[in-house]
């Protein structure tokens, strides 16, 4: 009975054809991924004729000097910028986080989402200006400067959201049995918070792995990233390499996001009641 | 109750802070938690926007970067063109037309990805608690991948020898293939494929915290299918629609990569043009113009968005 009451609801709150444009999205997003996929295990030279099955492109990669030397970029960069950025993000949500209503908060919401509201070329002409007007030299150090900053917003909001949605009455309870402040943070606050940490220094890590017009620019000579290696090689004309180094760029992101969703989901113990 | 009277200042100050209490009374020391975000973005994003407008308005030098001396040429030069001979200035649209191309792509993009994204947000909130999930990470994951490689796998799909040229030869659609690439139509279609995401999650947000009940009140009076649509869904979704549709418009007019890729060397967008005053062109004080042009519409749109949305409230209040 319940269950035919809802039945005929969900299909009168449908409309006709909305599902088949949402199966229609779904194809949109994921075939071109999937023909990247696919055709980098080709063993034909060709980019969309199929030959066989085979590794072989990602042999030839792996043991490409080029491509190592930009890898090794790439995680230098993205440990350091996520590390740096968590902390700070950290720092910011714990700053907004609990429902505090001061003035300014207004414009410090701006301030932290500003990496995310402006187009990223002029986040990397600007970037680059300024490391000009410094006289700074362009390598791997502007690299992870310009990284940090956009890697902020990406790891404050899972904490934040995090943050919002904690107990707030077992911390209460820690200074209420004559917890220090500091005790109280480091054995109540910091455990609770740990999956939001986990999942914003996540989603970091991707950003700052994904990320190529701000790294193109502020990059000096030997600075490249992985993304900076392949749009050098797609302008050298496209080669079943490139399909393998992207299957495994494309991999990497899903798994970590993936993790940090389940990260996010599984802390979700321990949160506020809904109603209360 | 001991505590807040005779424990050390800090537990007060933190006691007071966890549940908001009446304002001003001192200075919450958790809010000096700011200072490291307020320094680095400071510092390595807001100085360098005021460094590009600066930049705007000086000369430039031969090999890249500036001389520091006032002109405002970078702006004369967006609209007309100085002749080298007796320094008369003639109208010239080509830039313009560059501006013009980069904004009617970034509404043609937003549009249908707002007729692609709606449906498709609308059907997701409809569902079922476990499909809803599974179904919003679905559409989630494409925004984390690489935007790079995300471009590349259209290219993958348009090209001469590509996916859909491929699959209608194979049908024997058409026995040539159709060239696809380098036209605003591709460009357009990548622009779509990058961030179509961006549209469908504000838009889901949304439509999830619908009434449906509203939808059925609708019908039992008789209304149909159209009618509830444009009267309960819409109007509802109006928030939604604002916020996907700016989500996809911003990074749509400033885009390097759909012109550099999808576009061919003569389709440029606003944002390969300012890329290339910084690298090949060396006229770091027109790129520099050309972001302030590009960051004033972002503003203007914004600000009109805004003043839309205020007026919607001030609808709803009554």
């Amino acid at each position: 009975m319940a269950a035919q009451s809802t039945r005929s609801m969900r299909s009168l709150v449908s409309f006709r054809g909305f599902g088949a444009m949402a199966a229609l999205c779904l194809i949109i997003l994921y075939v071109p991924m999937a023909v990247l996929v696919t055709f980098s295990f080709n063993a034909n030279r060709a980019v969309t004729v199929w030959g066989g099955f085979s590794f072989q492109w990602y042999v030839k990669a792996a043991s490409n000097s080029g491509l190592q030397y930009a890898a090794w970029n790439s995680l230098t960069v993205a440990l350091i910028a996520t590390t740096l950025a968590t902390a700070i993000a950290t720092s910011a949500a714990l700053a907004t986080g609990r429902g505090q209503r001061f003035r300014g908060a207004q414009a410090f919401y701006a301030l932290v989402n500003l990496p995310l509201m402006l187009p990223e070329i002029i986040i990397a002409v600007g970037t680059l200006s300024f490391f000009a007007l410094l006289g700074m030299t362009l390598s791997l150090t502007t690299v992870i400067i310009a990284h940090t900053v956009f890697c902020i917003p990406f790891s404050y909001l899972p904490i934040r959201s995090r943050l919002e949605t904690m107990d707030r009455r077992l911390e209460e309870a820690a200074m209420d049995l004559y917890a220090t402040q500091w005790r109280a943070f480091r054995h109540v606050t910091m455990p609770l918070l740990m999956p939001g940490i986990m999942s914003g220094a996540m989603l970091a890590f991707v950003v700052s792995l994904d990320d190529f017009i701000i790294t193109a620019m502020v990059a000096g000579a030997g600075a490249g990233t992985l993304p900076v290696y392949v749009y050098t090689q797609l302008k050298q004309g496209v080669t079943p390499e490139i399909n393998a180094i992207s299957t495994v760029l494309l991999a990497v992101s899903i798994l970590l996001v993936a993790a940090s969703y389940f990260v996010a989901k599984a802390g979700s113990r321990y949160s506020r009641p809904a109603a209360s | 109750m001991t505590y807040s009277t005779s424990g050390s200042d800090s537990r007060m100050l933190n006691a007071r802070h966890l549940r908001p209490g009446p304002r001003g009374r001192s200075f919450p020391l958790s809010r000096l938690l700011m200072l490291p975000t307020i320094a680095v973005i400071g510092f390595f994003l807001v100085v360098p926007l005021g460094i590009i407008v600066t930049y705007s308005f000086l000369e430039p030098a031969t090999f890249g970067g500036v001389v520091w001396s006032f002109s405002p040429e970078a702006y004369i030069q967006f609209l007309f063109e100085r002749d080298i001979f007796d320094d008369t200035l003639a109208f010239n649209t080509a830039y313009l037309q560059i501006f013009l191309r980069s904004v009617s792509l970034a509404v043609a993009a937003t549009l249908v990805s707002l007729m692609i994204g709606f449906p498709t947000a609308y059907f997701i909130a409809t569902r079922p608690e476990r499909q809803k999930n599974i179904l919003i990470f679905l559409i989630t994951l494409p925004f984390w991948t690489n935007l790079l490689i995300r471009t590349f796998c259209v290219l993958l799909i348009l090209r001469d020898d590509g996916l859909i040229n491929t699959v209608l030869m194979g049908l024997h659609i058409y026995e040539k293939p159709v060239t696809y690439l380098y036209n605003n139509t591709a460009m357009a279609a990548g622009l779509v494929y990058s961030y179509l995401p961006f549209m469908i999650l504000p838009l889901y947000a949304n439509l999830e915290r619908l009434d449906k009940g509203l939808i059925e009140a609708a019908y039992d009076l008789y209304a149909k299918p159209w009618r509830v649509f444009t009267e309960v869904v819409l109007p509802h979704a109006r928030p939604g629609i604002i916020a996907g549709s700016l989500l996809v418009f911003v990074p749509s007019l400033g885009t390097f990569l759909v012109p550099d890729m999808l576009g061919g060397g003569g389709r440029l967008l606003i944002g390969n043009l300012i890329q290339l005053q910084f690298g090949s062109s060396r006229n770091w004080p027109f790129g520099a113009a050309l972001a302030v042009i590009l960051l004033a519409a972002i503003l203007l749109v914004l600000m009109l968005a805004a003043s839309r949305s205020r007026s919607v409230n001030v609808q709803g209040g009554h």
